[in-house]
């Protein structure tokens, strides 16, 4: 049968290859040639400048400051969404006690309210999501400064997202905000086909909820863990952390260039301030960071699959 | 072959799947958005042949070529280019023309200007605008002398040049004498304030500084800030400083500045009033949160009576009519200067032109696109604009016989008061990231929210502008 695999595996795979070669592969290649000229993105016409791009990029210190903040969102949003949606996902499906006649495996009580609850902020779109966290962050009349006046706290008013040192951790908290319960949903259902009899198993043996979640929980969920955690890095890299800079911040970027990232940073140099070749230089960075946090996560946590 | 063998040639079913997959995922935030292809500029397009230049048609406009206009869509909405685009389809009946009205200028024209073929007339304005520095510098736009040049639309004795607002043709050149654009708005900054608001503190509008820490003073014992700002966008706070500069130090201090010269930041003028501003702060005259405010919050906690003073430009009447009460008396000033050694009179006042239109220097009709302009810079077109939306334009005159709002009144009066007194500071046009990004946000946003002393935002500031003026991928212009 080993006649004509190939032709077969070609057959099937030309037109999307193809489509994939066509609108995204190309466009790389395109972006990366690009980054060598100096077109301005408002009139056909270009010449090549070598590595002056590059050179420029190296020196500028705003870029640096992009760097530094989206990787930092690569590094501190996985962390803290996962965390969270794997609890959460833990308590709702296998955290609850068992009751009187109750099958042994059961989430708290109400879990299936908060799995919905959960999911609501993803049925926004990011950019209704900022806004909303816009107004709330508003320290003259927001509902978070409000709340604080409300029990008692006159005096403690921050300015959220004026304030050089807050305004990063205010985006990041609505990023982790809105993204956490499409993972608790991607748990949940990698939960579900966890066998039960092993956490009956566990249960015989007085295994207490942390336990049960380090030892059979998370090893049998590591590949769900693994991609989503690839996937929230992405979000974090790209499209969501422009979104959310770009509409609730001073600016957008500060203050003081506290909350700038590299989408945002290629968005203004192409769109704002017609150097769309420095753009694309900015965007071959983002894609060399992006590809090596990829290969990162995918190479530490490469484990042994567990068949179950 | 048993199925082992098979699986273990090339590459399984599921290690396909896993690699494809992790493609995918690398590749969605891929920089696919940079894509219009810039290389495959075709080769432009024919042009129109020119009509007969009569006394009816000084341009010369072919009466059976198509016009295309296309019109920011914001906050002056479409109609008033509607009914202009009726009178010119009534003037050359033979002539078709295309109308369209979007926000989103860059992502429908750029592709278009790459390849060659953009329209006739742009109203290239708004969030997506096309930065006109590299317009210019890439010989994009067609120089609109022949419409200055040619009889105006009301009266054939007069040129069009004659029938516009100071500084309008200045604001329209980059460097040299060619004119790119033609900003048809007419905008004028300064301190906007409730009239009622200051009639209750029994206070007139403060012409000096120590007038203007007074009154502050006196709204604070009621309970009122004296001022707020738009704290995450603080390039609105230069609306009123940059002025104040002006009256306390001379033109030539803000045209230092545009020009940026070295130490232009470090002048006097500059220092005095930063310092007045500070003190602002240093009061606590300023709204609190005022940092955190966008412009549209700032602008409400303003109108619900919370600060006396914004700085702002006269869109903030139609932007905030919605939040602004009947019997606010919407007013607005020159700023207040030191003292009465400023080097220009009270009154001196920031005004210029907004909503930049354009005839690209590749389209196909452009005397079209001209003779539209004409058209829409006779009087009856401008107060037709004016009644509509509230906002002078670059046509002197067209405000008498319409009943105007108590903001555009109080707006001509000021420009009466200024008469010649009136500066156009250039940073905003010339420099966006300068402006925006790094003196705004950079510097006096901070120095505003007390994160920098009026030393430390000058010298900044300087350091800003100097890089700039070093900085060879963006061109530099100087006053002529």
């Amino acid at each position: 049968m080993q006649h004509g695999k190939y032709r077969f595996i070609v057959g099937f795979l030309a037109v999307p290859l193809g489509l994939y070669a066509l609108f995204v592969v190309w466009p790389f290649i395109q972006s990366i040639y690009y980054s060598f000229t100096d077109w301005t993105g408002l009139s056909p016409e270009f010449k090549m400048v070598g590595f002056d791009n590059y050179k420029r990029m190296l020196n500028d210190d705003i870029f640096w400051k992009s760097l530094q903040h989206s990787l930092l969102f690569a590094l501190v949003l996985p962390i803290v969404t996962i965390s969270l949606a794997l609890f959460f996902a833990f308590m709702i499906n296998v955290g609850g006690r068992r009751r009187r006649g109750g099958p042994a495996l059961t989430g708290v009580r109400g879990s299936s309210f908060y799995k919905i609850v959960y999911f609501f902020p993803q049925v926004l779109s990011i950019a209704i999501v900022a806004l909303l966290f816009q107004f709330a962050y508003n320290p003259d009349s927001g509902a978070i400064n409000s709340l604080l006046r409300g029990i008692g706290l006159d005096h403690v008013q921050p300015l959220w997202l004026g304030d050089p040192g807050l305004a990063l951790w205010c985006v990041m908290a609505v990023l982790v905000w809105s993204t956490t319960g499409f993972f608790v949903v991607l748990f949940s259902a990698g939960m579900a086909s966890i066998p039960a009899e092993l956490y009956e198993a566990a249960l015989i043996d007085g295994a207490s909820r942390a336990t049960t979640f380090f030892r059979i929980t998370l090893p049998l969920l590591w590949d769900t863990v693994q991609s989503g955690w690839v996937y929230m890095g992405i979000l974090a890299l790209g499209a969501e952390s422009f979104a959310v800079v770009q509409i609730m911040t001073t600016g957008p970027g500060g203050p003081d260039y506290s909350t700038t990232v590299l989408v945002l940073y290629v968005y203004q140099k192409a769109f704002r301030d017609g150097q769309a070749a420095y753009a694309t230089t900015i965007g071959v960075a983002l894609l060399v960071v992006t590809l090596a946090f990829a290969a990162i996560v995918m190479r530490l946590g490469r484990r042994e699959r567990l068949e179950f | 072959m048993g199925s082992t063998a098979h699986d273990r040639e090339g590459v399984g079913r599921r290690e396909l799947i896993r690699r494809s997959a992790a493609l995918g995922l690398v590749a969605v935030p891929g920089m696919g958005l940079l894509s219009a292809c810039a290389s495959s500029g075709g080769g432009g397009q024919s042009k129109a042949k020119a009509g007969k230049k009569t006394a009816k048609n000084p341009l010369g406009v072919n009466d059976t070529a198509k016009m295309e206009f296309v019109l920011f869509d914001g906050g002056f909405g479409k109609e008033y280019a509607q009914d202009a685009v009726k009178i010119y389809e009534k003037d050359f009946p033979k002539a078709t023309v295309k109308f369209a009205a979007t926000q989103k200028i860059q992502s429908t024209l750029q592709p278009r200007f790459n390849q060659g073929n953009p329209p006739d007339l742009i109203d290239n304005s708004g969030a997506e605008q096309m930065d006109m520095g590299v317009l210019v510098g890439k010989n994009q736009l067609a120089d609109l002398t022949p419409l200055l040049d040619a009889p105006s639309y009301d009266d054939p004795s007069k040129k069009v040049r004659d029938t516009l607002r100071p500084g309008i043709v200045e604001m329209g050149q980059f460097d040299g004498r060619p004119v790119w654009i033609l900003y048809y708005a007419y905008t004028v900054y300064g301190v906007w304030y409730s009239q009622k608001a200051l009639d209750s503190l029994d206070a007139e509008y403060p012409k000096t500084w120590d007038e203007m820490l007074q009154v502050c003073a006196k709204a604070k014992k009621k309970g009122m800030a004296g001022w707020t700002y738009a704290g995450k966008y603080p390039y609105y706070i230069p609306f009123s400083l940059y002025p104040m500069i002006g009256k306390v130090g001379g033109r030539e201090v803000l045209d230092a500045i545009d020009n940026l010269e070295p130490n232009a930041w470090k002048h006097p003028a500059v220092k005095a009033c930063f310092e007045a501003y500070y003190e602002l702060f240093k009061k606590g005259y300023v709204l609190k949160g005022t940092p955190g405010l966008d412009h549209i919050q700032s602008q409400t906690a303003w109108a619900k009576g919370e600060a006396l003073f914004i700085p702002n430009g006269s869109w903030v009447e139609n932007e905030s009519a919605n939040v602004i009460p009947k019997d606010f008396d919407l007013a607005v000033s020159a700023p207040s200067g030191i003292d009465g050694s400023d080097k220009m009179p009270f009154g001196t006042i920031w005004a210029s032109g907004g909503e930049p239109f354009i005839v690209p220097a590749k389209a196909a009709n452009p005397e079209g696109g001209m003779e539209q302009l004409r058209i829409m810079l006779s009087e009856a077109s401008s107060k037709n604009f004016t009644a509509k939306v509230k906002s002078l334009t670059a046509y002197n005159g067209g405000t008498s016989g319409i009943e105007l709002t108590p903001g555009l009144k109080s707006g001509v009066a000021a420009l009466q008061l200024a008469g010649s007194n009136v500066v156009n500071p250039r940073l905003q046009d010339w420099y966006v990231q300068l402006e925006k990004e790094k003196i705004g946000v950079g510097a006096l946003g901070e120095m505003m929210a007390g994160r920098l002393t009026p030393a430390e935002a000058m010298k900044k500031i300087q350091g800003f502008a100097d890089e700039a003026a070093k900085d060879t991928s963006i061109k530099h212009y100087k006053h002529q």
